[in-house]
């Protein structure tokens, strides 16, 4: 059982606060993923949590156990780091077995235990090889079975996929989600890269500015963010955002965009949204995928309006079309037949059912 | 260069012919690095040749009006005369004595502060580093005399006598070896990942093995580089021994040659010059062996230190 909890961690740097109090509950087996744009205090948490920075308040406890004062090497972790760190002297099996050594772990233990990890890893063949004899692939491999052999309460991974070119680290991060499927490790991976949060992750921890933004599943995150950075953090491309105000027109809702253009606010919602009406600042979240080109058939809150195309990116599968409204630079993401032409105008359709209305001041999503 | 030059004018008018060329540079890129490394090879080769030529020479050749550059009767009296000779190898006994002990002592310092020094941040870590090296700037030629007197302290209040033995010296020399290496060791240090001992740290690995297992492999090339160049301080330091010893028993190679080959006004060059050849042999073995890893630790040492 190796559950992990932060109990108002705080890390300070001299004046400077790069962990602000932060609360997590991170249960047996899980795979949970900190992300965050740069400096939001997701890689100290990481290495507070590995014990290679000291916390300056709070508690952080592994198995039930406090850990604060407690070195890395008795944590009971493995961690995996951005640049492999392999002993460069070492080959990839003495490398492997170097923590277990250090522990005077049996011969026979050992090896038994290196011949596992490198069946599940697939690098029974490179045992011998020194790690410069190794594409960036391999080395992350062996890392990981650095980290497997050990046998951790839990694995820690420091964006580990950084310093791979995006065809190998799409690849590595199956292979990862592979190995915590056939492991079943408590895992505690960071990155930078939303994508590579939602698509490894059984909970995310959105971070910013040294604080937890929001947890939850990554289809939780996805469709209900709580706050307008999580909403614009999350999803690529990002959720469009454009300042609004909510009007009371003949008993209905409607979310007003500019003089000309205005939608009525699903029926659902109307309740929840009705002491808005009015108020200054609010910001109407709606994500690309919502904003499509018009079709014969109308569901209900898909509402048609026509603006010109400022520009046009076709990706194949699909294409996105960038305009603007009162201002505010919008994505929308259409049909590649739509017929979607830069600088000229075209019929657009926007899907309010699932919009997000935010209150810019707090940035709170009501 | 000259060549292009005079090429580009053709080429400006529509003949089609090449403007200038890559590999004509080359050439002569290659030809003047080649004048220039003949020039010094020679102008750095002269002293040892010349050496070498009048350690096979008599004293009566030597002394004789014929070509300097010539041996017209060479003889290897020099060389047996001096290895036969007790006094020449107590000299050679003691530098090598002397020298190996002082890159054992060194090492040993100079590894274990480095260590600490670029990776255990402590208060005043970096004050501390760069006065390491400060103190190396500090000419030896100023420090021979407050060591004179340090020397008579220590035998006045402890009636220790440390002038005129060999081993003073070893006592005398890392002070001039230590802060240059733990210098180099510093930077050697420094340009090692901080996540390789971050990794060693949670494989369950103390500082002591952090270092021994990990570091002094990776860092051997700057070891090795830190290990020849304290040998040669070490072999080839004159004024020390030349200040602190006399005896002849307790003097090493470079002040024995002098002081025991010149007998008042009567240089005995053939000797002399055979006794430096020989003086200069070790660390031109131990070079000849190192050389490429000598390189590297210097190179690596002197980008990121």
């Amino acid at each position: 059982m190796a559950q992990v909890t932060l109990r108002k961690v705080v890390k300070m740097y001299d004046e400077v606060q790069a962990v602000r109090g932060i609360d997590l509950d991170i249960t047996d087996k899980e795979f949970i993923v900190l992300v965050g744009p740069s400096g939001c205090g997701k890689s100290t948490t990481l290495r507070m949590i590995a014990g290679l920075e000291e916390i300056s308040g709070g508690d952080i406890a592994i198995g039930g156990d406090v850990v604060n004062d407690v070195p890395p090497k008795d944590r009971d972790i493995a961690m995996v780091f951005q640049n492999y760190a392999l002993y460069p002297h070492m080959n990839v099996y003495e490398n492997m077995s170097f923590g277990l050594k250090l522990k005077r772990t049996p011969k026979d233990e050992i090896d038994r235990r290196v011949k596992q990890a490198a069946q599940i890893l697939d690098i029974t063949e490179l045992l011998d090889r020194k790690p410069k004899q190794l594409s960036g692939g391999q080395r992350q491999r062996v890392a990981m079975g650095r980290a497997i052999v050990r046998d951790p309460k839990v694995f820690l991974f420091d964006e580990p996929l950084s310093n791979l070119d995006a065809k190998l680290r799409v690849q590595m991060r199956t292979e990862i989600k592979k190995v915590h499927q056939k492991v079943r490790t408590t895992t505690v991976y960071v990155t930078h890269d939303q994508v590579e949060a939602m698509t490894l992750a059984d909970r995310v921890v959105v971070m910013n500015a040294g604080l937890i933004e929001q947890v939850g599943s990554p289809n939780d995150l996805y469709h209900s963010p709580t706050t307008k950075f999580v909403a614009g953090f999350i999803g690529s491309p990002a959720m469009n955002f454009m300042p609004c105000h909510l009007e009371q027109a003949a008993g209905a809702l409607r979310v007003r965009l500019s003089d000309t253009l205005s939608f009525p606010v699903p029926a659902d919602r109307t309740v929840r949204y009705a002491p808005q009406v009015g108020k200054a600042n609010l910001i109407l979240g709606l994500r690309p995928e919502h904003i499509t080109e018009t079709r014969p058939h109308v569901e209900p809150n898909q509402h048609d309006f026509q603006n010109p195309i400022d520009v046009v990116e076709p990706m194949g599968m699909e294409t996105l079309v960038y305009f603007t409204v009162a201002g505010s630079e919008m994505c929308g993401r259409v049909n590649p037949n739509a017929g979607a032409t830069a600088e000229k105008p075209m019929k657009l359709r926007a899907d309010l059912s699932n919009m997000h209305l935010i209150d810019d001041g707090t940035g709170k999503v009501l | 260069m000259a060549n292009a030059a005079v090429a580009s004018p053709t080429a400006t008018t529509i003949s089609g012919r090449k403007y200038g060329s890559m590999n004509r540079d080359r050439k002569w890129a290659l030809r003047w690095s080649y004048f220039f490394l003949i020039l010094f090879a020679i102008f750095f080769l002269t002293p040892p040749i010349y050496m070498f030529i009048t350690s096979l020479k008599t004293s009566a050749e030597i002394s004789a009006e014929s070509n300097p550059w010539w041996v017209y009767s060479p003889t290897l009296a020099n060389y047996i005369e001096l290895l036969t000779q007790n006094q020449y190898l107590i000299f050679f006994r003691n530098s090598a004595i002397v020298a190996v002990l002082t890159v054992l002592i060194t090492m040993v310092i100079s590894v274990i502060a480095a260590f600490a020094l670029a990776r255990m941040k402590f208060w005043g870590s970096a004050t501390l580093a760069t006065g390491v090296f400060l103190t190396y700037l500090i000419p030896e030629t100023l420090l021979f005399i407050p060591l004179f007197k340090m020397f008579a302290w220590v035998n006045e209040t402890f009636g220790i006598q440390l002038m005129n033995h060999w081993w003073t010296l070893i006592i005398l020399y890392p002070h001039l070896t230590v802060p240059f290496c733990t210098w180099i060791m510093i930077g050697y240090f420094a340009s090692i990942p901080k996540e390789l001992d971050e990794a060693a740290l949670i494989d369950g690995a103390t500082w002591i093995q952090t270092l021994t297992k990990i570091f002094i492999p990776v860092a051997l090339p700057g070891i090795i580089a830190a290990t020849i160049f304290c040998f040669t301080v070490a072999w080839a330091q004159f004024l020390y021994p030349l200040a602190f010893t006399t005896s002849t028993t307790e003097l090493v190679l470079p002040v024995g040659i002098v002081t025991t080959l010149i007998k008042g006004d009567v240089f005995n060059w053939g000797q002399i010059m055979t006794g430096a050849l020989l003086g200069a042999a070790p660390p031109l073995i131990i070079y000849a062996f190192l050389m490429d890893y000598y390189i590297a630790g210097l190179t690596a040492g002197a980008t990121k230190g």
